[in-house]
């Protein structure tokens, strides 16, 4: 049986993955920022549950793949390959990206029929925000040393989806991640944030304390957070800090949202970082026990 | 039944909804083809040429044309899509961000190094942080508007047109 044995989650910020590209990691600007992920490229490997055989990635696209001819609210990646994509400054240098297209079909065909009405995607390049973290926690190998399954979610054109809709379709990729007869090892990322504003005056926003109190929430009490409206994000983490709805998407995931609820997950590292670029990074790895 | 949009009270902060999605088609969608790299060569080469094959307005163009970013949103033009104009120009997503504060690009980094912007004053139009209208452009831009605005002949600064 294929089985959810933990969820990490992670900011991904373009400029982090410059900076792994070009060698720069030892500058003292970045070196506090890749110290927080040393922990978690040592616990990859090494984790009680071992090694993944396929990671659930959520992320999404800044139009890249989706330009405003096509919008999807969540998008699931089938493909047996996916191409870094060409964002304007050159594709980067990363391996490309192999997918589950059995698992990744057994998830669509799962996950729609609980009425999470998924669009499948057989062709799809992927930018930034799926390959920066995996940059964050694989670092720099020949190849991606797992299976990969892009999950896109809108979080550009206002509506996005609901904190509250997103957490129960990590409850409803559990399931179906639980039904899939292969035995794997499967993790679940949920990737963006934290508080970062790109446009207008407000440019440059950082909410420190928002940040933390949503990593104390989203660590203890994930079913009160998923009730929290677009416009908290909007005024308290700006404009793109909207992308931490993808967050809820992981944590629905474990095993104590499901019903009948499991334990607590394990908290296994916490870290924040001001700042990467425009962002606050904020990073957790949580292990179902 | 008009719909509920709670978001329009936050200062210098405009959300990229379908209304302002139907505006900027368009200009996002030129924004889209500067992903090729041979778009990229005929834009530089010819800006005003090949913003007239799009079916932009001409607000849109000049807004493009004079790199001002805040222009660009209120016309309906997204930061995803906007930066494609910054990466053809050769800029980062910091030195675009900061574009659109008035800050120099060292001002703005050193706000980003030294924690960001704060939210204090920043939440709601109306309060006194520094993203609202009265105290734009930021930085030492617009410590010299308030100099010249101390003239009583000088016009009062224009406030950020999107808020």
């Amino acid at each position: 049986m294929a089985r959810i044995t933990a969820s990490v989650y992670t900011s991904h910020v373009p400029a982090i993955g410059v900076a792994i590209d070009q060698a720069r990691a030892t500058e003292p600007y970045w070196q506090p920022l890749f110290e927080g992920y040393e922990f978690s490229k040592h616990w990859i490997d090494h984790n009680p549950a071992g090694k993944p055989d396929v990671v659930f990635l959520v992320y999404n696209d800044h139009a890249t793949a989706f330009s405003l001819d096509l919008i999807p609210t969540f998008a699931i990646g089938t493909a047996a390959q996916f191409q870094p994509a060409d964002e304007g400054y050159g594709p980067r240098p990363v391996p490309v990206v192999h997918g589950h297209p059995e698992l990744a079909s057994h998830i669509a065909q799962s996950v729609i029929q609980d009425d999470f009405d998924l669009t499948i995607a057989n062709k799809l390049d992927v930018d930034h925000g799926l390959t920066v973290p995996l940059s964050l926690m694989f670092g720099q190998p020949q190849a991606w040393p797992c299976q990969v399954i892009p999950f896109a979610v809108n979080v550009v054109q206002y509506p996005v989806p609901s904190g509250r809709r997103c957490f129960q379709l990590g409850q409803a990729i559990r399931r179906a991640v639980d039904s899939f007869d292969q035995d794997l090892n499967v993790q679940i990322w949920g990737t963006g944030g934290m508080s970062h504003q790109l446009q207008g005056a407000r440019a440059g926003l950082i909410n420190r304390e928002w940040d933390n109190a949503f990593l104390d929430e989203l660590i203890a009490s994930p079913h009160t957070l998923a009730q929290r409206p677009h416009v908290d994000y909007v005024r308290e983490a700006g404009s793109e800090g909207i992308e931490l709805v993808m967050w809820l998407i992981a944590r629905g995931a474990m095993a104590d949202c499901a019903q009948p609820a499991g334990p607590a997950p394990r908290l296994a590292h916490r870290f924040y970082h001001v700042p990467a670029s425009n962002t606050a990074v904020g990073h957790l790895i949580l292990e179902d026990v | 039944m008009p719909l509920d949009k709670p978001y329009q009270d936050i200062p210098g902060t405009t959300i990229f909804d379908a209304e302002q999605s139907r505006k900027g088609y368009w200009l996002n969608q030129f924004c889209m083809s500067l992903m090729k790299a041979d778009n990229r060569a005929r834009f530089k080469a010819d800006e005003a040429g090949y913003l007239d094959e799009w079916p932009m307005t001409e607000d849109q163009k000049a807004a493009v044309r004079a790199r001002d970013l805040n222009e660009c949103i209120r016309l309906g033009g997204n930061i995803y899509f906007l930066a494609k104009i910054g990466a053809t120009d050769g800029l980062s997503f910091q030195q675009m961000a900061g574009s659109m504060t008035g800050m120099t690009e060292a001002e703005y980094r050193a706000m980003m190094v030294g924690g960001g912007r704060s939210i204090t004053g920043n939440r709601v139009i109306g309060e006194d942080g520094d993203a609202q209208a009265h105290r734009q452009p930021q930085g030492q831009a617009g410590q010299a508007t308030a100099a010249t605005d101390a003239t009583p002949s000088q016009p009062q600064p224009q406030p950020n047109k999107k808020d």
